[in-house]
């Protein structure tokens, strides 16, 4: 029996070792020196260059362009007639945090207390996450990966989507969470006005506390009596401006309320996130000056009496009124659909090759890795992706990743059991049915 | 006279005349047709052709250069509904969805804004036998749910399996806590449903004067009515082992159709869906929210369609239901299905799951006009819904499309009422079920 199965597997994996490292039925990711050669190339900050090529050498675009020399120890695959664009960033996500949503022992996102913003999302990150090879697959390269909670629940990380420690994924960016009070509704759940007011008061309190606190602390915590505070500590790198601050903030109220708190407490390095409703005050949100991250675009208006395209336009109208624009799909296991989020703003207004910045540079340059991340450039990290065309076009394959220089296997837990059920075996009889005569 | 009363109650819906002219026909049953017309008259397609001449007084859509496409059918819906679970009883079928409809959702004209015409409003997953399902036409700004109403569509039933309805019973402490207790409560109730048509079939077979009639059930009539397939059923599904327990279920009770909703791992089972001739209506590729759908592929859609398994893609969501056309494109992207079977996915198969495949799901000579035109191919990412009619009459329209939407503006209103859904916040299958938290409620489809 054993034999059988090892000669069945061998069958089966037959065709895999032609082109991937293949060690016991495991396909490895794959970093020699690579040059992907007569593709059309969109490099996202120098146009596109039809016909070009690419050297990735150690994790690094080593070289992009029409007319390259190929290193003659270099790996090379023709991509004739398929396209390449920098990896695709999810400006917003829980991915690796949470395995099972409806399991809470499955979920790390969320830690006890309001006051946490020293809690590391990257230290519960699980590389192995079943998700997380879903996702790349697809094309998304890198995410920023959120924890959630009260008003100040922890600290963001930016990960690329390879590596077997959170340190090894670390794509470094990381920002402190809050969550700006909102006089939203949330949910099913409907609140009173004097409900939502009594609960905005309190949090706003205990937000201008720790952070009152916070300024102090930086101030002081140089000194010899100054005692250890964990939760000032992360807050004092915001005051300081060293770490990013992501806030929270949807309804068009809390966003001028938000706007106002931030040039209060002379903030730099801030950035919006959600912003719904940033469309009704786009004018002032570019007044700021502020980037913001917004998404998921596949939502409802957040007014019933919204016209019911808003949330696909939403994106599209901040970025003509001058704000950078990032997008995020605010999901887990479906990060994969960022294109979709991306297409739909596209078609909505913000057009295709805006719509890309959002969701590759313009996210990099908003988490402070827009040096490393975001295009096809010489001495960017190879984060690349290999698609038979427009990736947001949903029939679109992608057909190869590339993240920090390593070649993706293209297979996660959607396609292996795609592989396994397509033509079950056995089918509808485990052994045939013998009929006499 | 109850034949009077039909006719009176239909007379109230309007019907419309339209020829829609020079557009790129997708019927789904007879090919794709280019530069085509399509005659509607008094409600219903009367004519499919080149070059139709206008009758007179009938209004003319241009539609060269865009996609005129069958009304796009949701088998898993629950906007228009102001409750969802009675989740009072593990079998509550006496219950139906058509009591609680609510014409006025704002979810009835986004969807129709996604070229939506039939929805199919289902009861909730709470308990094993929920409640019963109404087919509806989205027939925006009537006041009165009546005209709401799919006239003439069977009647159809939820029932659930796994997770949702044994949490409910460990939360309570009875039956069912296990996929066995689900098994025997099915089993128990269809033995119950044929011991009470036999004592009505006793009662009703005995010439004595002095018989006494059986105790009357709506609840019992109901399971009566699933016994003899009057009434279809869809059920709330997931993992393999559980669909398969059904369908065990039906063969030994005789019930020959049988629709799995959701039902992520039906791939799992596509050789006895298709030997059964069960059909199952997924998501395109909802996965990992909860253990039961762990185990999923996006291709789900894809290996039943292969495997012969009627298959629809649904919504279960306010927000998806807006961009069905999208979800059935992804079968392309995982399984590389055709246009036409793509399309036939929110069309003519959620049509047949809800046995009104003889009335839409296709443009033909004869069904009604249900109809959604496009800018581009619906399959594409840059498709924007046009028009959107049902029985000819045009109850979405992107030009006429406003910003405010209110009815009447509320002077007392002292909030701007701004909700803040993500999502994870969509789906109600559990919405109104007491037997779990808040927080679950976010994490359970």
């Amino acid at each position: 029996m054993k034999k059988f199965i090892s000669i069945l597997s061998v069958l089966v994996l037959l065709p895999l070792f032609a082109v991937a490292q293949n060690d016991g039925g495991i396909v490895r990711a794959d970093n020699s020196k690579f040059a992907l050669t007569n593709a059309k190339i969109y490099t996202v900050t120098n146009g596109v260059i039809e016909n070009g090529t690419i050297i990735i050498n150690n994790g690094i675009i080593e070289a992009v362009g029409a007319d390259i020399n190929i290193p003659g120890d270099a790996q090379v695959i023709d991509y004739s007639g398929q396209e390449i664009y920098p990896g695709m960033i999810d400006s917003g996500t829980r991915l690796g945090l949470s395995e099972i949503g409806s399991i809470s022992e499955a979920n790390d996102f969320r830690e006890f207390g309001e006051i946490t913003p020293n809690m590391q999302a990257l230290t519960a990150v699980n590389p192995n996450s079943v998700a997380i090879p879903v996702t790349r697959v697809s094309g998304v390269t890198s995410t920023l990966t959120m924890p959630a909670g009260g008003p100040l629940p922890g600290t963001a990380a930016t990960i690329s989507l390879f590596g077997y420690t959170p340190d090894q994924m670390f794509a470094g960016s990381k920002g402190v969470v809050m969550n700006f009070p909102s006089t939203a509704q949330r949910g099913w759940r409907r609140r009173t006005p004097e409900q939502i007011e009594k609960a905005r008061e309190k949090a706003q309190e205990t937000i201008n506390d720790a952070f009152d606190k916070a300024e102090l602390y930086a101030k002081i915590k140089e000194s010899d009596d100054a005692r250890y505070y964990p939760e000032m500590e992360a807050l004092a790198k915001v005051v300081n401006g060293e770490v990013l601050l992501y806030i929270e903030v949807n309804s068009a109220k809390d966003i001028l309320s938000a706007l106002e708190w931030i040039e209060e407490r002379g903030y730099e390095n801030v950035v919006l996130t959600g912003v719904a409703e940033g469309w009704r005050v786009a004018e002032e949100i570019a007044e700021a000056g502020l980037p913001v991250i917004t998404g998921p675009v596949l939502s409802t208006p957040t007014r019933g009496s919204d016209a019911y395209d808003t949330a696909y336009k939403n994106p599209g109208l901040m970025q003509k009124a001058g704000i950078k624009v990032a997008l995020r799909t605010m999901d887990t296991e479906n990060s994969r659909n960022l294109p979709y989020n991306a297409g739909f703003a596209a078609t909505y207004g913000m057009g295709r090759e805006e719509a890309l910045k959002a969701i590759t540079i313009n996210a990099a340059e908003i988490m402070g890795v827009g040096d490393q991340l975001g295009s096809i450039e010489v001495g960017k990290k190879a984060n690349i992706f290999v698609s038979t065309g427009d990736p947001f076009q949903t029939s679109t394959k992608i057909l190869d990743v590339f993240i920090d220089g390593y070649k993706i296997p293209m297979t996660s837990r959607h396609t292996e059991l795609y592989d396994e059920f397509l033509n079950r075996t056995p089918g509808l009889n485990k052994n045939e049915v013998k009929v006499d005569g | 006279m109850l034949f009077l009363c039909t006719s009176v109650l239909q007379a109230q819906t309007k019907k419309g005349d339209v020829l829609i002219k020079n557009g790129t026909v997708i019927t789904i049953t007879d090919g794709t047709l280019e530069n085509t017309d399509v005659l509607v008259r008094n409600g219903k397609i009367d004519r499919i052709g080149k070059n139709l001449k206008t009758p007179n007084g009938v209004e003319e859509v241009d539609a060269t250069g865009k996609f005129v496409m069958p009304g796009i059918i949701d088998a898993h819906s629950h906007i228009a509904g102001t409750s969802i679970n009675e989740g009072t009883s593990q079998v509550t079928a006496e219950v139906s969805m058509e009591d609680v409809v609510d014409p006025l959702d704002v979810g009835i004209y986004r969807a129709l804004a996604g070229g939506v015409t039939s929805i199919h409003l289902m009861h909730g997953s709470a308990n094993v036998i929920g409640g019963q399902n109404e087919t509806l036409k989205l027939r925006w700004g009537s006041t009165n749910p009546e005209d709401l109403r799919f006239e003439g569509a069977p009647r159809t039933i939820k029932f659930a399996l796994g997770e949702n309805p044994t949490r409910g019973g460990r939360s309570r402490g009875i039956q069912p806590q296990s996929r066995m207790g689900v098994e025997a409560m099915l089993r128990n109730t269809f033995n119950d449903a044929i011991k009470y048509r036999d004592a009505w079939n006793a009662y009703r077979s005995n010439k004595s004067s002095r018989k006494v009639a059986p105790e009357y059930s709506l609840r019992m009539e109901t399971m009566v009515d699933i016994l003899e397939g009057e009434v279809l059923v869809h059920c709330h599904s997931y993992r393999a082992d559980e669909i398969y327990m059904l369908m065990k279920v039906f063969s030994d009770f005789g019930i020959e159709k049988l629709t799995f909703q959701h039902a992520n791992e039906a791939y799992k089972v596509a050789p006895e869906l298709a030997e059964f001739g069960a059909s199952a209506s997924v998501f395109s590729d909802w996965w990992a929210y909860k253990l039961e759908v762990y185990y999923s592929t996006a291709y789900n859609a894809a290996i039943l369609t292969e495997n012969g398994v009627t298959t629809s893609i649904n919504s279960d969501s306010g927000e998806l239901i807006r961009h069905l056309f999208h979800e059935a494109a992804k079968t392309q992207k995982y399984g590389d299905l055709s246009d036409n079977e793509a399309l036939a996915l929110i069309t003519l198969n959620p049509a047949k799951q809800l046995g009104i495949d003889n009335r839409v799901g296709s443009l033909e000579k004869g069904k009604d006009a249900d109809i959604a035109i496009f800018d581009n191919h619906p399959l594409s990412i840059y498709a924007v819904p046009q028009m959107t009619f049902v029985d000819g009459v045009k109850y979405f329209d992107i030009e006429n499309d406003v910003a405010d939407q209110r009815i009447y503006i509320d002077p007392e209103s002292t909030v701007e009422d701004v909700q803040i859904l993500y999502s994870n916040d969509h789906d109600r299958c559990m919405e109104g079920a007491n037997v779990v938290n808040f927080t679950d409620l976010f994490n359970n489809k």
